[in-house]
This record gives structure tokens, sequence and C-alpha cells, in this order.
């Protein structure tokens, strides 16, 4: 027996795997990993989908990603606020050996119960009772304590929850009963005492396995802020903390760093990535007066920056309270169980104290007082209620992770099944966010192999969708990249470019994804791209306007890209050019406008928007904060699962309504008999472990639709 | 009913035979990956040999 196997340990890197699906796929991946030197153990765990890594050292996972890529495995970074880490596996633990406990006390008490039931009595009956009140206090207080704790939490905070009457129930079943057997009286609820505290703890097992740390999106953001900056004093450049920097500063940022401060150029040429705050495809070229925002990133550099904002006046850090706002906003939904507990604790209680005083009014005899109220407090106690919501979306949840849908917020189901608009992201959401040559075959095959070596030299996504290319590389000198411009080198004598329009080509070009190569006989000629539409994505957006919903997009990309998207997948409200800011105006005046919208995006830009829409998903690729501001991730590469889902959300919430239906009406039949004193002990097990097991079989029932 | 002394100690032996295999289940974490335990059975790499 394999008893020692490693503990995930704190500084495991955990990988989402999420199409691995057999011993083959266990075995590459496992091998892949174990193969570098830098993976101390590897393992696979098929139930999850995710790879346990223990590193040695410091290891990135973007390159553990690429081994199992090569590997022919498909890996993502695993989401941060999914349950990760040795402790809450451990909670997760404690309440499977509780609710193992409560099961099996539950069923050797409902045993003796069974016998009581079919006519033992005097002696015998006494017996049965004191055996059964040996294995139900133990097991009780083992089991329950879950439910005092939450009780005891609540009633010191003055307030009521759904574990003060759970609580009040088990012990008040508890106390009458040990009470009437002191008397050897006929009726001892201690097997309905135990199968309570099994069905909610089921229920609390459930509702565990579904919910994640929380963790906030704009604290995501705030990390991306650079530590340290090199400031130019006097011509020298000196490396300090960013807090150090103030207005007027010289920076220097050099090729592939993150820019700390909000500034204009005032040296060099480069070309800025700046899709995190835009969602622009490409980058753009800056030169001396050139704007440019923190947390764009330095493509070729380096360039000299004078700080015109700094610290909490950053572009970057307004994004975070704004993303900061969006969040507290989210705040607002109540989830349908915290609805129906509010109407229910104090229902109950008021419940069972009127049948307490009525019957010790009318009988004076506090003992059957006692009794009847025990009885009306264990018959209302919500078992079924419990259940109803947990045990459909544990169902449902499973059955979109089979999909390819991590759904991250348990009640993130509940709002999605309301979604009446979904607005997409354009970059890296309905499309690949890859760009890819469209004219290649219609380069000479000189040209190409020109291109392929500029392409090679320069780290320009447009370059690098070139270099991924095969084909023979030309031979090359004096390359060089000039910074802003392109690539150059010499080629049998002739100076040769790949670049921007204006510099290896003409004055002025049609626009569009499209690079220029100058292969030096003075006729430059053009390299067309295209950012393909991910898989998936026409097919995803006729379903849901089948379904009925308002399909846009909203994008911080040109109006001319934006369109050209917008038409092939076939979407006709799409917004271009829309600052982080705009994205999330627009949301809110959507809300405002009485709709309920579900956000699909992937970057920093969209984060804010992701915050702000009423349920929100990202792609697996998408950057760490956009995941923590979302509901739910996208594993696969499909956009297809997308109306699945929704219409997977709104099954499970007809189902999560149905299971209220089904509490109530039990309540409604098996209130009355316990107020007047008729329920029996064997009644109540009879109406609790029907009502549950009612609940628990509709939820599995099936949620597709 | 004399045979009640035995039945019941009986009962709640087996039954608490069950709950200890489970709980030692748990604790060896049996319960983490179910579905590649069951897959990983098919790899034929250690048929031979052990794994080291």
């Amino acid at each position: 027996m394999d008893t020692d196997l490693p503990e995930a340990a704190p500084n495991d890197i955990l990988l989402s795997l999420p199409e691995i699906h057999c011993q083959i796929c266990i075995r590459n991946a496992e091998q892949a990993l174990l193969a570098r030197d830098d993976v101390a153990a590897a393992r696979v765990n098929l139930t999850l989908k995710r790879a346990y890594v223990t590193p040695v050292g410091n290891v990135d996972e973007n390159a553990l990603i690429e081994t199992l890529a090569d590997a022919g495995v498909l890996a993502r970074p695993l989401d941060p606020t999914v349950l990760r880490g040795t402790e809450t596996a451990r909670a997760g633990q404690a309440l499977l050996m509780r609710l193992a406990v409560a099961g099996f006390a539950a069923m050797n008490v409902m045993l003796l119960s069974v016998a009581v039931w079919s006519g033992a009595t005097d002696a015998t009956r006494d017996m049965f009772h004191w055996i059964s009140a040996a294995i139900a206090l133990p097991a009780v207080t083992f089991a329950g304590q879950p439910f005092f704790l939450g009780a005891w939490r609540a009633l010191s905070a003055r307030r009521l929850s759904m574990d003060v009457p759970i609580a009040l129930a088990i012990i008040l079943a508890l106390a009458t009963s040990l009470w009437e057997t002191a008397l050897s009286g006929h009726h001892a609820y201690f097997d309905a005492a135990l199968t309570l505290c099994f069905f909610l703890l089921a229920g609390r097992y459930l509702e565990f396995r579904t919910r994640a740390a929380a963790r906030s999106a704009a604290e995501e953001l705030t990390a991306l802020e650079v530590p340290r900056a090199t400031r130019i004093i006097g011509g020298v450049p000196v490396e300090g903390p960013v807090a150090e920097l103030s207005v007027s500063d010289l920076v220097l940022v050099r090729a592939g760093g993150r820019v700390p401060v909000d500034g204009i150029v005032s040296e060099g040429h480069a070309e800025i990535d700046r899709s995190f705050l835009t969602g622009e495809t490409i980058p753009v070229a800056a030169g001396p007066g050139a704007e440019i925002a923190a947390g764009a990133v330095v493509i070729s550099g380096p360039l000299t920056i004078r700080a015109t904002a700094v610290g909490r006046e950053t572009s970057l850090h307004r994004l975070a309270d704004l993303v900061a706002v969006a969040e507290a906003g989210r705040a607002n939904y109540t989830p349908l169980a915290d609805r129906a507990a509010a109407l229910y604790a104090p229902g109950v209680h008021i419940l069972a104290a009127l049948a307490f005083v009525g019957w010790l009014l009318w009988s004076g005899d506090v003992r059957v007082a006692l009794n009847i109220a025990a009885a009306v407090l264990i018959i209302t106690c919500p078992c079924a209620l419990g259940l109803a919501v947990p045990a459909v979306t544990t169902a449902a949840s499973g059955a979109l992770f089979r999909k390819g849908v991590l759904i991250k917020n348990a009640n993130a189901l509940e709002r999605l099944a309301m979604v009446d608009t979904v607005v997409f992201d354009k970059t890296g959401t309905l499309t690949e966010g890859a760009p890819e040559v469209v004219n290649w075959d219609t380069l000479g095959s000189q040209v190409q192999s020109v291109a392929l070596a500029l392409a090679d030299a320069s780290t320009h996504p447009l370059s690098k969708a070139i270099a991924r290319k095969s084909g023979n590389r030309a031979d090359l000198t004096d390359l060089r990249e000039v910074p802003g411009f392109g690539t150059e080198g010499r080629w049998q004598g002739r100076t040769v470019r790949i670049g921007r329009t204006g510099w290896a080509g003409p004055q002025d070009d049609a626009g569009g994804l499209m690079t220029w190569l100058d292969a030096g006989d003075g006729a430059p000629v053009a390299i067309t791209f295209t950012d393909r539409l991910r898989a998936g994505a026409v097919e995803a957006i006729d379903a849901l306007k089948a379904a009925g919903m308002r399909v846009e997009i909203l994008s911080g990309d040109r109006t001319a890209a934006v369109d050209e998207v917008a038409h092939a997948a076939g979407i006709d409200i799409a917004r271009a050019n829309c600052l982080p800011e705009d994205k999330v105006d627009h949301i809110t005046q959507l809300r405002n406008e009485g709709r309920t919208i579900l956000m699909v995006g992937d970057g920093l830009n969209d984060t804010g928007a992701l915050a702000a829409a009423d349920v929100s998903l990202s792609p697996a690729s998408a950057l760490d904060a956009a995941r923590v501001a979302s509901d739910m991730v996208l594993l696969g590469q499909s956009l297809e699962v997308l109306p699945q889902a929704v219409l997977c959300a709104r099954a499970s919430r007809r189902r999560i309504s149905e299971n209220f239906k089904i509490a109530t009406i039990y309540n409604i039949i098996a209130v009355p008999l316990a107020v007047i004193g008729l329920a029996t002990p064997l009644i109540a097990a009879l109406a609790m472990s029907s009502s549950s097991i009612t609940v628990s079989l509709n939820a599995l029932r099936g949620t597709r639709g | 009913m004399n045979v009640l002394a035995y039945l019941i100690p009986v009962s709640l032996i087996l039954g608490g035979l069950g709950l200890v295999g489970f709980i030692y289940a748990l604790r060896s974490r049996q319960y983490e990956d179910p579905e590649g335990d069951a897959r990983r059975i098919l790899d034929e790499r250690w048929d031979d040999a052990p794994k080291p």
C-alpha cells in the first residue's frame, strides 16, 4: 500500500492538464517532467486533471509548460484561486472523516431503532435506547462540530444562520432523548440526530468541494507593478526602488522590461506592447515625444522616459483601483441558498417555540412540550434544504469540468443561468491572439528565406509569426534590430530590411496587420497577417444568438481590426478603441438597463469589465489578474462549450428551484404532524431520509438541459 | 433474546471495522485520484520489475 505518497508541498508548482484522459497521457506527462534536471518529483492526478511538480530551486512555470507541449500534452498554469495547498485538502479530509463517522453511527443506531419501532418493549427497548445513546453522544460530539462552531460564531455575532437551528435541533433531540431514556419513555430521537448530521455533512462536503478561496484581482494587478527601476542621474544609470522615483525623473527601460511610470519618451526608439491596456494586437512604435503608460512592455529598446506620473498616479495603479471598485459591486449578489436561509432560520425557531409554549399551556407537562418542540425542530431541520443547492452545483460543475469549463465560484452557475447578454473581448478571446501569415505561398522562395532569416533575429510578434514557418534561412550578415522600425541585414551585398511601413516599404499602406520586406531589389513586398478566430467561436456565437442572447464585442483594438473579426464571427454589435474604463462603463451601463451580462475576456484591460459583469469567463491562456477576476475558466481551446455551459447553468437553476419546492412540500406535510404531536421518531426518520434522497436524486437527474 | 448480547457487539465491531478501513484509506490518500489509479494499472512499464 502506497501510504508515503509525497504530499503537495507549499512550493509545488500546480499545472492544469485539461486534455489528459488515459494512462498514456499520464506517462508522457510524468516522463517529460521527470526528464528535466530541475524537477525532483512529478505526479499527475487524472481525476483533477492536474500535475503536481516538486521543483529543485527556482523553476519557471512556462518552461514546464513548454516541456509538456513538446511531449504533446497541453498544459496551463493552474488558476491561483483554485483550492490549493495542504490545509484546504486537510479541511476536506476532516469533513469526509466526520461524514464517515456520522454515517457509521447513524446506520447502527437506525438498526437498533428499527427493532424498537417493530415492537421492542420494556427492558429491551431501554437497553436499545441506552446503546443508541452510547453511540450517538460521542459520534455527534465529533461529527457535529462544524455546526456547533458555526452556530456559536453566528450567535456571538448576534446573527442567525442556518447553523443555529441545526445545532439547536441536534442538541435538543439528544437532550430530550436522554431524558426520555432515563425515564424509560417510548420515543428517542438518537437516530434522527445522527441522520441529520449525516445528510447535512454530505451537503457541507459537496459545498466545500465547489468553493474556491477568494482572491482579489486588484491585488494581482498591483503585483504587476515593477519593484525596481533604473533612474538616470547626471547621465549615469542608477538602480533603485520604484518608490524613490518622482515626477520628471529620467527612467531607463531596457528591452523586455516593463515601464514603471507614466511618461514621455525623451530618447530612443522602441516597439511598445501595450496590449494589456488597450488590447491592441500589434506593438506600436514609440519615439521621442511619445506618451507611454506604466505597465507597457518595451519589446526592443532601450528607452529613456521622463516620468509624468509615478506610484499611485500611474495608469496601472488607476486600473487596479477601477478593478477594486468593480469587485466591490459584484458582492451584491445573494446566492439562492442564503436567501432561503434568511427566510427559513427565524421561521423554524418561531414555530418550535410556539409549539413548545402551546403544548406547555395545554398539557402543562414540560416533558411533553419539550418532546414536541424537539420533533418540530428535527422535522423542519433543513436537511433537504442543505442538500438542495450543493448537490445540484456539484453535479453541474462536474459535468462542465468534463467539458472543459472550470467553475471557480459556486454561485457563478446561478448567475450564469440568468445571462441575456454576452460580451466578448477580441484579442486572445474571440481570436487566438497569435497572428498568422496569410500570403506566405505567394512570396518567392528567395523572399521567404530572407524573411525567415530576418524574422529569426527579432522578438516582435509578427516576426515570431514568420519565424514559425519552416524553410531555409538565407545567409545574412550584419544582422541588427532597429528598435521601433524593424530588422536589417546584408545579403549578397545588398541591404535587406523587414519592418514597418515607411522604413522597409512605401510611405503609406492600406493599413491592417502587415509588415514589409525589402529584399534589396527596390521592390518591397507586403507580408499580411491575420489573427485567426478561436476554434468554435462561430458555432458558439450562433448557438448563443439562437438562445436569444445579445452578443457584443468590446475591444481596445482599432476599428478596422474589430470590424473584421465581428464580421467573421457574425457579431453585429462591435465597439472598438475602448479603454479599460470604457469597458467597465459600458458593462455598468448595460447592467443599469436591466441586462445580466456574461463577460468573456483575457487581458489586463478586461479585468475591470470581468469584475463588473454579473458573471465572467476567461480562457486558461489569460493573464493571472484576468483569471482571478473571472468566475469560470475555459480550460480547453474551443469556445464551443460556452453555450453548453449556459444551458447547463439554466438547467441547474431549474433543478435548484425544484429542490426547494420538494423541500417545502415535505415541510408542509410533516410540520403539522409534528406540531400536533403525531411525529413519532419513525415518521421523522422516514420523512427526513425520503426528502433528502429525493432532492439528491433530482440533482443527479442530469443537468444537460 | 440472549443472542443479542453477542449480535449487537458483533454488528458494532463489523461496522467499526468498515469505518476504520475507510479512515485508513482516506488517510493514505487513496481517494485523491481514483481515476488515475484505475488507469495506472494499465501501464506496462513496471510489469516485470517493481518500480524502483
